[in-house]
């Protein structure tokens, strides 16, 4: 059965003819041409799908296009700002938080989110009093991060990205660990 | 996958009268165990009725059967409710149980209702190519003889030992919450703790609730039982993982530091989370201190007879047991009693 989605990818309007069984992953890639979002484990499990979606953070692997006709994507390519990189962009940049590269635009798509979710005042697991605002301590990156895996073992410089992109002065005994 | 009909359901009425009348159509939620499963093969729907865009994603107070109660529609995403207030302060254990659950994306993607229906992640069940009586009656159960690291130590059946893995079903069991379920003849109410069964004859059914009916919210009582709760999970890495044991507690202490009233359940152990009431019952009254958090646990477990593979779980339980009834019983922080 094919369907016609209207996606709004970086800023760009598609229309977008998809089977019922399209994947947004796929639908973006195949369809569209928005590479960044990597196929990774394609079941929810490494996070190297992610997109920022309606404004949040969001896997497209386990996500039927046609249930999201009308969303608002933004990949890692559309953070930029032409030739200005988004802040975690560049964060990534300053402290290697890459080797392979294959995970980095889920990754990145990831701290964006998330530093946005903290801003809000949300909890993680591992924050202690639910009811006062999370300082983004490493161990709070960390946990918030869990969904993105990096098989090259990245985690230290996306640490440093992640705690330099949220303009926060962390331990350099943490990044290690 | 096989070819599927897609279907956007206007209101929760529509979305039930579809699937009704469909023995081969199953509502479409947040969707991350769903597409998963018609990836694997695992489910074969014809047709799928979109639910994830029906009017269900509100929470607050609302005035249930028995009392005042905090609604939450079906529809509401785990990570919205992680962070309402009202959850955060008054329901910590089910704050604490669906920050415990998955992922940041996946938290933005999973539904309150759709969490509750998420399938067992028995190895074998998951592997299309191995004999499961829950995905495929009568074909056996490959975990009997077979990888048991993962299975149940309660309620398991000659034809099933698989556990359901929610970490919030767990959470709602111990605050007594309800599940309001439509279906084609109207409303019903479902105590969380009766929706999920034990696998018997019949693993392939995991719950109470029959073809085409939809939950479409969650009510949990306002008691101020649940102030004092928590819900501690143990897993093999720090994070983004299911469950191998998981406990949540709420209790209300005596003047004298003595447990008052108090619930308990475990997840990880059976076929539904685990309401302990018989460990509850040896501690109702006493100040829990470790060896009777250890009589309560066995006492609970009774006649249980794990295998070598999942008898590390009976220890687990213990400390974890122990370890969210210390949080709970602990003085509450400062200004925290809002």
């Amino acid at each position: 059965m094919d369907t016609t989605v209207r996606l709004t990818v970086d800023g760009t309007e598609h229309d977008v003819l998809v089977d019922t069984r399209t994947t947004l992953l796929d639908a973006l890639r195949e369809r569209v041409g928005a590479t960044a979002p990597k196929k990774g484990c394609d079941h929810g499990q490494c996070g190297s799908c992610t997109v920022l979606l309606d404004g949040r953070r969001h896997l497209t692997c386990l996500a039927l296009a046609v249930a999201h006709d009308g969303a608002e994507v933004v990949t890692a390519d559309g953070l930029a700002d032409g030739d200005d990189l988004h802040p975690v962009q560049q964060a990534f940049l300053d402290h290697e938080g890459y080797q392979c590269g294959y995970c980095t635009p889920g990754q990145v798509c990831s701290v964006v989110g998330m530093l946005r979710e903290a801003e809000d005042g949300d909890a993680s697991h591992v924050t202690e009093d639910l009811e006062t605002e999370p300082d983004l301590s490493d161990e709070e990156i960390r946990e918030r991060m869990s969904g993105n895996l990096c098989r090259c073992g990245a985690y230290a410089g996306i640490l440093a990205a992640t705690r330099q992109a949220a303009g926060q002065q962390g331990s350099e005994q943490g990044a290690t660990a | 996958m096989k070819e599927l009909t897609y279907v956007r359901a206007a209101d929760a009425a529509e979305a039930v009268a579809a699937v009704s009348a469909d023995e081969h159509a199953t509502f479409l939620g947040g969707g991350t165990n769903l597409v998963d499963h018609l990836k694997l093969g695992i489910a074969t729907p014809t047709t799928l009725v979109d639910v994830s865009r029906l009017a269900t994603d509100e929470v607050g107070p609302a005035d249930g059967p028995s009392g005042p109660v905090l609604r939450i529609g079906a529809g509401v995403r785990n990570s919205d409710l992680a962070a309402h207030p009202l959850v955060r302060s008054r329901w910590p254990a089910v704050a604490r149980a669906l920050l415990a659950g998955a992922s940041g994306q996946i938290r933005h993607q999973a539904t309150t209702g759709g969490n509750l229906l998420q399938r067992t992640r028995c190895v074998y069940f998951q592997d299309v190519t191995t004999p499961c009586n829950k995905r495929e009656p009568g074909s056996g159960c490959s975990a009997l003889e077979g990888y048991g690291r993962y299975n149940a130590l309660l309620g398991a059946s000659e034809d099933c030992v698989a556990v359901h893995p929610s970490d919030l079903a767990v959470a709602l069991v111990a605050v007594d919450a309800v599940v309001v379920v439509l279906g084609p003849d109207g409303e019903r109410r479902v105590p969380v703790a009766d929706l999920h069964r034990l696998p018997g004859s019949h693993p392939e059914r995991d719950t109470v609730l029959a073809h085409g009916e939809l939950v479409t919210a969650v009510e949990l009582p306002m008691t101020d039982l649940t102030r004092r709760s928590t819900y501690v999970k143990t897993r093999d890495r720090a994070s983004y993982a299911f469950a191998l044991v998981s406990v949540a507690v709420a209790v209300e202490l005596a003047e004298d530091g003595t447990l008052a009233d108090l619930r308990i359940a475990w997840g990880g152990v059976a076929h539904k989370p685990w309401r302990a009431e018989a460990a509850e019952a040896l501690l109702r009254g006493r100040v829990p201190d470790e060896e009777l958090v250890r009589q309560a646990v066995d006492a609970e477990l009774g006649d249980a007879r794990p295998g070598p593979d999942n008898a590390y779980k009976v220890a687990m339980l213990r400390g974890a047991t122990a370890l969210a009834l210390r949080d709970v019983t602990a003085p509450l922080a400062e200004g925290a009693s809002a």
